[in-house]
């Protein structure tokens, strides 16, 4: 009898539990997390995306919030410290217990926070261009990856310019190796001779360019159009154009190709000696389409500085969140498991007039565009293709080649095609 | 085929129409051809010989070609600023004023990398004529880079009527270089014997190119007389390049030592001399170019005395900046060398943070004055960059007036007399306390001086001091603490050694290379290369 009661008191107990959780889940904010660096190093391009999620949360909540809930957003900073990072998600996903996290510039910071996410079953959109050779179950990957990017670029160099010498110029640290690896290989399937390439790498914000633009110089005058393919990062970016622009290599002589020089780094430099440069990317503010135009002008809105610029990895944050809300509204809820369920085969509009759709191997479509950089600072689109499918395991390495990334059918981020098995540290 | 369909293309209108109907019709192509298009018609422009066709063809490879959306028509303008709200006119076919019209009418007919480069060795041709011997001589050796028989015609013309002797040295190159491929071997064996006694990469490419085998084994010149004359040629040639490129390196060297010179010498005073370990040096160099960044703001336009107005503001901004982290915090922590390191840490966190609050955390554009930018071109293959020429006069400048101070003014008394016996300098009457302060001013003004400078060489932001603190306390500890000369001698030799690994080790090893050597000198000599002698050292 006293068990009977007991057992009905618990029943009740727990429904009114649910029934409150229910209510609270239809009151309650949607918590967005956002993990982008406010101060450090990186402060000066994450800043920006921080910015960015703002807006479009902003904007989610004037057109009445998600699922009739008002969207929230979390931001932590993560202070360009990259064990910070994995600390803050862990605080984002557990604490706070947000749905989902845009965030990390840096391949080390995702790397970081992958198996901190892995663990929790959080979502991440990370939405920089990267060196690839990996697909997480728990990331969606709206930046590039080699072949939307750098091997596009090279084609261009090498069709239309017609290069026949190439310097693969990097500071060292995993994406610029990685994706020199890459082109290394690429190049040579392409019938590029070992003397016809050289590859260098100087360390984190390199000020002394002398010797190297020298030897680029030497290295360009051997007869054949020589041109640089430069996965330089960040600061160490303005001291290489000035040594180029001061030691009077022109861009008509030796283009430099840049992977990692945006319309926000171009606003911080003087940029006589680079006009003419090149840079490659899925997004340029120069693109005219009315979408962009419109989201040019929500964002100077927004921010509040008619001279602020738009870049790639806001375009990609774009795109992540709008995917993120289709498929929220798809799924009908905010939980992890179903909006990973509803995520591939998503289509949403791109801000250049194409369309991006969501890969089963977490990776999007996205077009490329190569530009000339502009006095003004902004790019002059000389080259684009349709959109390329993002392809997460570079067809060029010995290692991956036989590697396929694919979250639908396979349910899992690198399946061997040869064994037949599903191993390594992304898969869960 | 795509060449011989460009050609066909290209040569039908001429036969077709006169000039004057030629002329316009290829140039009302031009709006909306792709690049590669451009290319062609710019070639059918030069064919028609119209009069204007060199006036038009620089006006787009400046970027001063737009075509009116109203009526489709192709103007050139006085311009290339498009920050303007209206721009003047020229009719493309008369060259004469064609009114004005506001900016968002126009559309700017755009070029790339290869295009440009086709318009600058077309239109070279037409300035072979140009009164001025610095345009003519640009313009053959932009002809140069694109040798055909059209242009080699145009050089043979010009040869005889051209009066400057560098001109006409780069037109005897050229045309030597066409007559590698003449048919007559004894104008080959002369046109070796020209190019024997220059110096630049091309012409090593070329005469390398006589000495190849094609697959069957068969050299690409005939002639063994030739090939024996190009043999030598290109030894010497390669000879005389190493030599300059060794010069260079050492040039670069000086340089870089120069910039590290600069860095640490205001640290040789606040560290050397007083002894503080001060870790916001960095941060002072920082204020310094960002005293650069704002008198450039502030006189936009007289931009090439920014360099010269900003040296004295900085040392003034970075001085006072100095005095006050003197008076505020150090002088409470003389003797106890750690807390000075935590406190000043701190300050030059407190300090970034400042400016990033101040100018945002994005990099500020510092522009180089036009008397800054550019190579000083000391032959074909030695050029030197005059940014880095300026530094290395500058960081001598500044140290020579440094060493006046310590030693023949009454400051520079006071500050060897505190530092060297503090008890006794306050017994003859010198206000220690007021000189300290004005030497660590000194210090730190001296660093705001070496900020301008490295305004022009690096990124302007709130991380800039951050890169030069560990190197300038290598160089100090390196140079012998407390020895000014020895901070000159132990910056130029890090820079030498740093500039003669790079080409062998690279940057990053290299970098690693000169620590480990710096750290086993230390262990061998922890008083650096020029320790200080003496009773004061010892005390210290």
């Amino acid at each position: 009898m006293r068990q009977k009661y007991l057992c009905l008191a618990a029943c009740l107990l727990a429904a009114v539990m649910t029934a409150s959780s229910t209510i609270q889940a239809q009151t309650g904010t949607i918590k967005i997390g956002i993990l982008h660096s406010l101060s450090g190093t990186m402060a000066i391009s994450e800043t920006t995306l921080k910015d960015t999620v703002l807006m479009m949360i902003d904007e989610q909540n004037k057109k009445g919030g998600l699922l009739g809930r008002k969207l929230e957003a979390v931001v932590v900073d993560p202070a360009s410290d990259w064990p910070l990072f994995a600390e803050k998600a862990r605080e984002l996903l557990e604490k706070d217990k947000v749905a989902v996290v845009f965030g990390c510039w840096t391949s080390v910071s995702r790397k970081s926070v992958l198996p901190v996410f892995e663990k929790d079953n959080g979502l991440l959109f990370y939405p920089v261009q990267y060196e690839g050779e990996e697909s997480s179950k728990n990331v969606i990957y709206t930046g590039a990856a080699p072949n939307q990017q750098a091997i596009p670029a090279v084609d261009y160099l090498m069709k239309e310019v017609g290069v026949k010498r190439w310097v693969l110029e990097g500071t060292d640290y995993v994406y610029p190796r990685t994706t020199n690896k890459i082109l290394e290989a690429y190049l040579k399937l392409k019938g590029v001779a070992d003397a016809d390439i050289s590859i260098n790498y100087t360390p984190f914000g390199h000020s002394d360019w002398q010797t190297r633009v020298a030897a680029i110089k030497r290295f360009g005058s051997a007869g054949k159009k020589t041109a640089v393919v430069s996965t330089i990062n960040g600061d160490a970016n303005v001291p290489f154009y000035k040594e180029l622009g001061n030691q009077k290599i022109s861009a008509e002589d030796i283009p430099v190709v840049a992977f990692s020089v945006g319309e926000e780094e171009l606003s911080g430099l003087d940029t006589k000696p680079l006009v003419g440069h090149l840079a490659a990317w899925n997004y340029f503010q120069s693109v005219k389409t009315p979408a962009n135009d419109a989201f040019i002008k929500q964002w100077k809105t927004y921010i509040k500085k008619p001279n602020r610029t738009t870049n790639d990895p806001m375009e990609a944050h774009y795109i992540g969140f709008n995917l993120w809300v289709k498929a929220v509204e798809k799924a009908k809820s905010t939980d992890v498991e179903k909006v990973l369920a509803a995520l591939p085969g998503l289509e949403t509009p791109n801000l250049t007039g194409g369309i991006a759709k969501l890969l089963p191997n977490h990776h999007i479509t996205k077009p490329v565009y190569i530009g000339e950089v502009r006095a003004d600072g902004q790019f002059n689109v000389v080259f684009k293709t349709p959109v390329v499918p993002g392809d997460a395991w570079s067809d060029y390495l010995p290692g991956s080649k036989d590697t396929e990334a694919d979250w639908v059918t396979l349910k899992c981020g690198n399946y061997n095609k040869t064994t037949k098995k599903c191993s390594g540290q992304n898969y869960k | 085929m795509a060449a011989l369909l460009c050609l066909v293309v290209s040569a039908a209108p001429v036969t077709a129409q006169p000039a004057n109907e030629a002329f316009p019709a290829a140039l009302a192509e031009l709006p909306d051809a792709g690049f590669a298009d451009k290319e062609a018609i710019v070639a059918r422009l030069v064919e028609t010989g119209h009069s204007s066709t060199a006036a038009v063809l620089t006006a787009m490879l400046e970027d001063r070609l737009y075509v009116r959306t109203s009526d489709h028509r192709v103007f050139i303008t006085t311009s290339a600023d498009d920050t303007q709200t209206s721009f003047s006119l020229i009719d493309p076919l008369t060259l004469k004023g064609a009114g004005a019209s506001p900016a968002g009418e126009l559309t700017k007919i755009d070029t790339n990398n290869r295009l440009r480069r086709v318009l600058r060795t077309t239109t070279a041709r037409f300035a072979l004529s140009n009164p001025d011997p610095g345009v003519r001589l640009s313009a053959v050796t932009d002809m140069l880079r694109s040798l055909d028989d059209a242009t080699a015609d145009l050089l043979r013309q010009r040869q005889p009527q051209e009066p400057d002797a560098r001109v006409r040295r780069e037109i005897e190159t050229g045309l030597a270089m066409m007559a590698l491929a003449d048919a007559n071997p004894t104008a080959r064996l002369a046109a070796v014997q020209t190019l024997a006694s220059r110096r630049s990469a091309e012409v090593r490419n070329r005469l390398g190119a006589l000495l190849e085998r094609s697959g069957d084994g068969a050299y690409a010149e005939p002639d063994a007389a030739v090939r024996q004359a190009a043999n030598q040629a290109v030894q010497r040639i390669d000879f005389v390049r190493g030599l300059y490129s060794g010069v260079e390196t050492v040039f670069f060297g000086l340089s870089l030592g120069s910039v590290l010179v600069l860095a640490a010498i205001g640290l040789a005073i606040t560290f050397g001399v007083m002894g503080v370990i001060n870790m916001a040096h960095g941060e002072l160099m920082m204020l310094g170019a960002y005293t650069t960044y704002v008198v450039q703001t502030l006189m936009p336009n007289h931009l090439e005395w920014s360099i010269p107005v900003s040296i004295p503001a900085a040392f003034i901004v970075a001085g006072l900046a100095g005095v006050v982290l003197e008076r505020t915090i150090i002088r409470f922590l003389y003797g106890r060398p750690l807390e000075t390191l935590l406190a000043t840490f701190g300050v030059s966190l407190v300090l970034q943070q400042l400016v990033r609050t101040v100018f945002t955390a994005n990099n500020r554009a510092v522009a180089a004055p036009s008397w800054m930018s550019g190579t000083i071109q000391i032959n074909e293959a030695l050029a030197i960059t005059y940014n880095r020429l300026y530094i290395v006069g500058f960081t001598l400048a500044v140290f020579t007036l440094l060493l006046a101070v310590l030693r023949r003014t009454r400051l520079g008394l006071q500050i060897r007399a505190v530092s060297q016996n503090r008890g006794m300098a306050r017994a003859m009457g010198i206000r220690s306390a007021r000189v300290d302060a004005m030497t660590f001013g000194l210090g730190a003004g001296i660093a705001g001086v070496a900020g301008v400078a490295l305004s022009q060489l690096t990124n302007v932001g709130p991380n800039l001091g951050q890169a030069y603190i560990i190197d300038s306390f290598m160089v100090v500890v390196f140079g012998g603490v407390g020895n000014l000369w020895g901070t000159l001698i132990g910056g130029m030799s890090l820079g030498m050694i740093n500039k003669l690994l790079e080409p062998y080790a690279g940057a990053v090893l290299g970098k690693i290379a000169v620590l480990v050597t710096l750290i086993l000198f230390i262990q061998r000599r922890p008083r650096g290369l020029f320790p200080q002698t003496g009773r004061a050292a010892e005390g210290a």
